[in-house]
């Protein structure tokens, strides 16, 4: 009746995992008492949950990102400490099978649930309004892949009180991941939650790449895009191709770890490299995809903060479209210690050495952007000068690894895991963190506290050094990565360092958290009435903060880059046009909900073999589809005179 | 604010190079004891250097401009409508591309050169040692010597070693941080090793291959000897009771953390490759990738040594 | 200020005419396919790779029947025509050609999958399952992964049967009939590379 799944699945002999469960769900158990209390739960439904407005939507990858943000970093806090105490004798506080379930969780949740809802939060909120648009391609789909994104990242959370996460870490390499060497049902947590929110991300990159080609305004041509758009368009073409050959690698493991299948077993012809080949197929491009989004960030913010047009624009496209296309080229880098042919090694090695030449170009345009600019320190440029020059040093120690000789003895060692965490925080991660700070104001009607932001930055940066240094020490000391304990009693003064840094970095985190409260506490007083309050350049700076459902009451026309700056400098920022139209906008629908409800039951029921459930599951998602399909009331109108009312408010506000 | 940021980061900065700097005797991949390491090490020095001269750069415009420029600097230039320059962008796309050039050669001549695969040129016969990686222990057998070890791998110093690698369990990977690089061990298939010791030593070897609940206990010791010493060790063992028969190996097999250094005084005949073909039904030509070679070439061509 | 075409500032298009919708719909849907493609390279890909894997077991030469994968084939073609003649219809407005269309493409189809499910069934009663070595994991993986697609098409085909009968041809149903046939002409292009690569080369 309930497959595999037993009163057993609870782990009651984890201490740690009982109180981060009884934690969350007490939390949670809060958190929906005060809705219930303040009687929110219709607002709630009618503006968010069933809301297809790109911009709700956004801000909801936002919270789930910002959320899972915690629940990774927890991670890394314990297997920080850990590796302080688990030196000769003491084995630490983690046993194996828990550190084991760790690092994995670890990696997956920051990739796929913290980095992938972040860009796509920002892509929904920030899109449509850069491109002079109302809406997305697929409003509908963009819902879907929220929900489904959610889904996902339930499952991971679930496999925490039910049962385990996978052992095999977020690579889930094969054979180790076999059913005969993983019989649990943590592989399977970590399959089915790749695999839905894989499907997520594949009808993001669909609908956004749709949206960016065939939705912008009049006038935009691809040269006039700002330089986000660019960099959102090349990353969905990214995920077009790459997600697909992820869920063949899951598909292919379902199969064998299912159906006894031999696709990368040891025995039957199985072969585990193929495995390899096809993740990393998708690996690769994937940390193009998280990484091209901030690059875009950083061009807006640079540009925005130096007062100054961003330099080199047909340089920057062309590198980012180099990065698109080279990015497939060079996923054998992961594995150069497989024994391929040196002739093998060699060509993927020097593809990968050639990607370090766009993204140099870039790091020049932007140093030359604030060449003879006018600089502004705020948050979100601090985020941005602190990449520059940190991310510099990540992308020497990749250069340095994608020698093959150096890899030969720096591969799986914490150099390497300095050198992505290297690429991924400076990079990614303060990348999201100054599009946050940056666009908040648009998304949400009223700034981030500065003071707190910059205070959090500090830890961050701080923080962020002390952890990872002494991580490129320790690969050339030797030491692997993923190790739940050690005996070289020379690692332990670093290890102890690297735990100093983490322990900064959750002080920024906590910053963060302060900032956020501190900021809604404050925010009749600080309100953003022009809907501009960084003296922008884009078009997203014209609309309010936040903007009326539909964005613009009229298309505007495009000229030139920095379109919303053409218009300052032209005197027509503001022109409040002589008449308005009826505007259609989609209607809320609970259907993307619903699917996200009937994915995660399917999901959780293939993880524990529950048939019936899983049948059921899916024939939810398919009846969805089709009732969502059979609906011709799926749009509403906004008439003329309620358009009329909404901008003349807002053009009252301005002359204030 | 803006000294306050100053010390930060000199602060920082220098705090990073001492972290470095203290580390220098431990840092095993700096300090290597044998010509691969060696080679391997020469690489890692040059490469960094050359990419320093587009990091330093990097990191001196990254301080110096938003310090100029700063918004409250209003004795500085400021060009709002800059927005390019042909020179700065052949710059910019050029000193890369003629550094990623120079890297390139250095990588082809130093791939081949340190291709796992071929032979150390040494004008001394190598050992021969066959190593099998199972849950959680290394397993090393000596086919010439007709012996076997579990856990620990003693061999003479300045003699090349050449090994034959495979895995009874999940993937792994064969490393000695010290003497140079690693490769993976994957069952069904070998890999091969060359390495050498220039000086006698005690060295760490370890998995480097996440493959389960004993990996970090999947450590051995490297130990180098004079010639004269490791014949000594090679008679020792000869005479040790335990017999690596197949029962004895399915026994050892077992999954287990923390074995026991074990020394066997003989080993059935051919039991790397009865592993090996434990996992192929069939006799398999090698492929590039899908087969698994079970022949007498490596998988990149390159025939075996005497 | 003069008010030639470069300063104007905003126009309104008014919405989005219906064929924008549809032109957008069609381009997103051709996307989606690509991606349909890349996922399909992919296990064929896995297939070259593995698929001389027999494990001791059969090859393709001993298990493939061409004659039958061929009568197969020819139930996809020609369910691929009709599909092309149901398009024509609906853009002559003829309701009943295209029902009737749709019904014999769909029973095309499922003699496909008949045949299809006929065929992998018993090559698992005589041991030659899945789980029998790499080669036919791979096998069975590729040719039942377009066997799910065709399926998929099958209830989609079955819904706009309903949608055509009970809202005849509006501009949604109609959009959806294109992107129904180029998903159903997909499916038969990767059939061909399908019988080409497994059963004509399994066989030679």
């Amino acid at each position: 009746m309930f497959g595999k799944l037993s009163l057993s699945a609870i782990p009651y002999e984890s201490p740690i995992t009982m109180g981060a469960v009884g934690g969350a769900m007490l939390l949670g158990v809060l958190i929906l008492a005060l809705i219930t209390y303040f009687r929110k739960w219709p607002y709630l439904w009618k503006e968010w949950l069933t809301s297809l407005d790109p911009k709700r939507i956004g801000i909801m990858y936002i919270i789930l990102a910002l959320v899972m943000l915690l629940r990774g970093f927890s991670d890394a806090i314990l297997m920080r400490s850990q590796q302080v105490l688990a030196v000769g004798a003491s084995q630490g506080f983690l046993p194996p099978d828990h550190f084991n379930q760790i690092f994995g969780a670890h990696g997956s949740i920051m990739i796929v649930f913290m980095a992938m809802p972040f860009l796509a939060g920002l892509m929904n909120i920030v899109i449509p309004q850069q491109i002079g648009s109302r809406d997305v391609a697929f409003p509908f789909l963009n819902a879907v892949s929220l929900w489904l994104t959610v889904a996902g990242a339930i499952l991971v959370m679930v496999s925490l009180g039910v049962g385990e996460f996978s052992k095999a870490g977020w690579s889930g390499y094969a054979p180790l991941t076999e059913r005969q060497y993983s019989p649990g049902t943590g592989v399977d947590y970590w399959i089915w939650s790749f695999q839905i929110a894989g499907a997520a991300s594949l009808m993001s990159g669909i609908n956004f790449l749709v949206t960016i080609l065939k939705m912008r305004a009049p006038g935009m041509k691809l040269m006039r895009m700002p330089m986000f758009v660019w960099t959102t368009l090349v990353t969905n073409v990214l995920m077009i191709f790459a997600f697909p050959v992820l869920t063949v690698a899951l598909f292919l493991l379902t199969l064998d770890r299912y159906l006894g299948m031999h696709f990368f077993t040891n025995e039957l012809g199985g072969n585990m490299m193929m495995y390899t080949n096809l993740f990393w197929i998708w690996g690769h491009p994937e940390v193009y995809i998280v990484i091209l989004p901030a690059f875009g960030i950083f061009s807006e913010v640079v540009a925005t903060f130096s007062g100054k047009r961003l330099f080199g624009y047909t340089s920057l496209v062309y590198a980012t479209v180099a990065i698109m296309v080279l990015s497939f080229c060079v996923w054998l880098h992961h594995f150069f210690t497989m024994g391929a042919s040196p002739n093998v090694n060699i060509v993927f090695g020097i593809s990968t050495m050639m990607i370090a030449v766009p993204t140099g170009v870039k790091i020049f345009n932007w140093l030359f952007t604030m060449y003879r600019g006018r600089i502004r320190f705020t948050t979100p440029m601090y985020w941005t000068l602190a990449f520059i020059s940190t991310f510099a040093i990540g992308g020497m120690t990749g250069v340095l690894l994608s020698v093959p000789p150096a890899d030969y003895v720096l591969h799986n060692s914490l150099f390497l895991i300095a050198h992505f965490h290297n690429m991924l925080i400076p990079g990614t991660l303060f990348g999201f963190f100054a599009g946050y700070a940056y666009w908040f104001p648009k998304a949400i009607g009223f700034p981030l506290n500065e003071k707190w932001g910059k205070r959090a930055f500090w830890c961050w940066l701080i923080g962020f050094y002390l952890a990872f240094i002494p991580l490129y020490v320790l690969g050339f000391m030797g030491m692997p990565r993923r190790m739940q304990h050690f005996e070289n009693p020379a690692w332990h003064p670093y290890l102890i360092i690297a735990a100093v840094g983490s322990a900064v970095i959750a002080l920024g985190i906590l910053f963060q958290m302060i900032q956020l409260l501190v900021s809604i506490r404050e925010r009749h007083a600080n309100r953003d009435l022009t809907g501009d309050p960084w003296d922008g350049r884009t078009l997203e700076w014209s609309t309010a903060s936040p903007p009326a459902v539909y964005n613009f009451a009229e298309i505007p026309v495009v000229h030139d880059i920095d379109a919303f700056w053409d218009r300052k400098e032209k005197g027509v920022a503001y022109k409040q046009p002589e008449r308005y139209h009826d505007i259609q906008m989609p209607m809320n629908t609970s259907k993307g909900l619903l699917i996200g409800v009937f994915t995660f039951l399917f999901g959780f029921a293939m993880v524990w073999s529950i048939w019936w459930l899983a049948i059921l599951g899916a024939l939810g998602m398919i009846f969805m589809v089709i009732a969502r399909a059979c609906d011709d009331d799926t749009e509403y109108v906004i008439s003329t005179a309620e358009v009329a009312k909404i901008e003349n408010e807002r053009y009252r506000q301005l002359r204030t | 604010m803006k000294r306050k940021s100053k010390f930060v980061l000199i602060g920082l900065a220098s705090l990073c190079v001492a972290i470095f700097l203290a580390g220098c005797s431990d840092m095993l991949i700096l300090n290597p004891k044998g010509p691969i390491g060696d080679a391997e090490r020469y690489v890692i020095y040059v490469a960094i250097a050359l990419m320093l001269i587009v990091v330093i750069p990097v990191f001196v415009m990254a301080i110096w401009f938003p310090w100029k420029y700063r918004a409250s600097n209003t004795k500085a230039t400021y060009a709002p409508k800059w927005s390019y320059s042909v020179r700065i962008d052949l710059v910019i796309w050029l000193v890369p591309i003629a550094i990623v050039t120079a890297l390139s050669i250095l990588v082809w001549v130093e791939t081949h050169r340190l291709n796992p695969y071929k032979p150390i040129d040494s004008g001394v016969k190598p050992i021969h040692i066959e190593a099998v990686s199972l849950d959680w222990k290394w397993l090393f057998i000596y086919p010439d010597q007709d012996i076997a070890v579990v856990n620990e791998l003693v061999f003479p110093a300045n003699v090349p070693l050449s090994f034959r690698i495979t895995s009874d369990t999940v993937m792994t990977s064969f490393f000695i941080p010290q003497l140079g690089s690693q490769i993976y061990a994957m069952a069904g298939m070998q890999t091969r090793l060359h390495l050498m010791a220039d000086e006698p030593g005690v060295y760490h070897g370890q998995n480097q291959q996440f493959s389960g609940r004993g990996f970090s206990q999947m450590h051995f010791k490297a130990i180098a000897v004079a010639s004269v010493e490791f014949e000594a060790w090679v008679q020792k063992t000869k005479h040790s009771s335990d017999k690596l028969d197949m029962a004895r190996y399915e026994e050892m097999g077992k999954p287990s953390v923390g074995y026991p250094v074990t020394y066997f005084s003989t080993v059935k005949p051919d039991l790397f490759d009865h592993i090996m073909r434990k996992y192929n039904s069939m006799e398999m030509k090698p492929h590039a990738m899908g087969g698994k070679s079970v022949s007498t070439h490596g998988k990149n061509g390159v025939s075996e040594d005497s | 200020m003069t008010t030639d075409a470069s300063t104007i500032d905003s126009i309104d298009p008014g919405q989005p005419e219906h064929s924008d919708t549809v032109a957008i719909q069609a381009f997103g849907f051709w996307i989606y396919l690509m991606t349909d493609l890349v996922l399909f390279a992919a296990i064929f890909a896995t297939y070259a790779v593995l698929g001389q894997n027999y494990a001791g077991g059969p090859t393709g030469k001993d298990l493939f029947d061409l004659p039958y994968a061929f009568v197969e084939t020819m139930f996809l073609l020609f369910s691929s025509a009709t599909c092309g003649l149901v398009m024509l219809a609906m853009y002559k407005g003829r309701k009943g050609w295209v029902l009737t269309g749709l019904a014999v493409t769909f029973l095309l189809g499922l003699g496909f999958i008949a045949m299809e499910i006929n065929e992998f069934y018993h090559m698992i009663l005589d041991g030659n399952g899945p789980e029998r070595s790499a080669f036919l994991s791979a096998f069975f993986t590729l040719v039942g992964t377009h066997g799910a697609h065709v399926i998929f098409g099958l209830i989609w085909m079955a819904v706009m049967m309903g949608q055509v009968a009970v809202k005849g041809f509006t501009t949604p149903v109609q959009s959806r009939l294109m992107r129904l046939s180029m998903f159903w002409h997909f499916l038969d292009i990767v059939w061909i590379g399908l019988f080409t690569f497994v059963y004509l080369m399994g066989v030679m």
